[in-house]
């Protein structure tokens, strides 16, 4: 069991994770490129103005950095591998406890997930190019968590509820972060022009729904096809 | 034979029982870490080596 769980999300994740790379290299990953061209001249600027008063959350000269090019490239893949491969062991995990009885029922688990991880966060939190003003990190990645965790539970509930009350407290759990809102910062200000932030929360959201639809379908295909002779379920 | 069957199919439905939550539970675990370490991680080198992975998740960057 563990060997199959192992086998479906590590294969999953690689597959999944080529597929990101490719959609962010073509589409993604120029946007940030270009974002950044506004952002470091500024950010230069203010290093003049006050390098002793920066705070330590600035990363910069000490901790090591890809350049820009293959090496970019290349941990942009690693980091993808790792996040794909994570994604598809909790896929891999619950279908432990609830197989797909179709390969295409991964694509509603696909859509779980990217509405666990990607569109419910970015319902309070926009997906950012470089230099956009934000509220502290900390508290942002603290409402991330316990907004997918909570739409993950609200969804859960909704689909596998067998009452109808169930389902009423799975809508009401899946609103309660968006209630309670967001962090955002005291002033919206972005270096980029809005055109490429626009551009980028597009094409962020398609890579993503792309990503996991394919994270969805491959695991519950590899998931399946393990299963042949081993299981009935 | 027929005794060694029924044996087999009732140690095969104990472990999947018990242990299947087990595999589910340390399985999204496993990932959650996963995805907290390329995604999450204040360590300055991570960040920056999963940088376009985090802006392109939508995950709290800078």
């Amino acid at each position: 069991m563990i060997k199959r769980i192992a086998q479906t999300a590590g294969f999953t994740g690689l597959l999944a994770a080529l597929l990101l790379t490719l959609l962010q290299s073509f589409w993604v990953a120029p946007l940030i490129l270009q974002a950044e061209t506004y952002e470091k001249p500024a950010a230069t600027q203010v290093h003049e103005h006050a390098d002793m008063a920066m705070p330590a959350h600035e990363h910069d000269a000490e901790a090591w950095e890809p350049e820009d090019g293959w090496q970019r490239v290349l941990s942009t893949t690693g980091g993808n591998l790792v996040v794909a491969v994570g994604f598809a062991l909790m896929l891999a995990g619950l279908y432990t406890l609830r197989a797909p009885a179709r390969t295409s029922q991964g694509l509603l688990w696909g859509l779980a997930g990217y509405a666990v991880f990607c569109l419910a966060p970015t319902m309070g939190l926009p997906p950012e190019l470089p230099g956009t003003a934000a509220a502290d990190l900390l508290q942002r990645q603290l409402w991330w968590v316990s907004t997918a965790a909570s739409t993950a539970v609200g969804i859960a509930l909704l689909v596998f509820g067998k009452h109808w009350a169930l389902k009423v407290l799975g809508v009401a759990i899946l609103i309660v972060p968006h209630i309670f809102g967001a962090p955002q910062p005291l002033v919206h200000s972005s270096l980029a022009p809005e055109a490429l932030e626009s551009q980028f929360k597009i094409a962020a959201q398609l890579t993503n729904l792309a990503f996991w639809l394919a994270l969805g379908v491959i695991s519950a295909w590899l998931f399946r096809r393990k299963a042949d002779g081993q299981y009935s379920a | 034979m027929s005794i060694s069957t029924s044996r087999t199919q009732s140690a095969a439905s104990t472990t999947t029982q018990s242990q299947r939550i087990v595999a589910a539970v340390g399985a999204a675990v496993l990932g959650a870490l996963l995805v907290y370490f390329a995604g999450f991680s204040h360590i300055d080198a991570v960040h920056n080596a999963a940088h376009d992975t985090r802006h392109s998740s939508a995950f709290p960057c800078h």
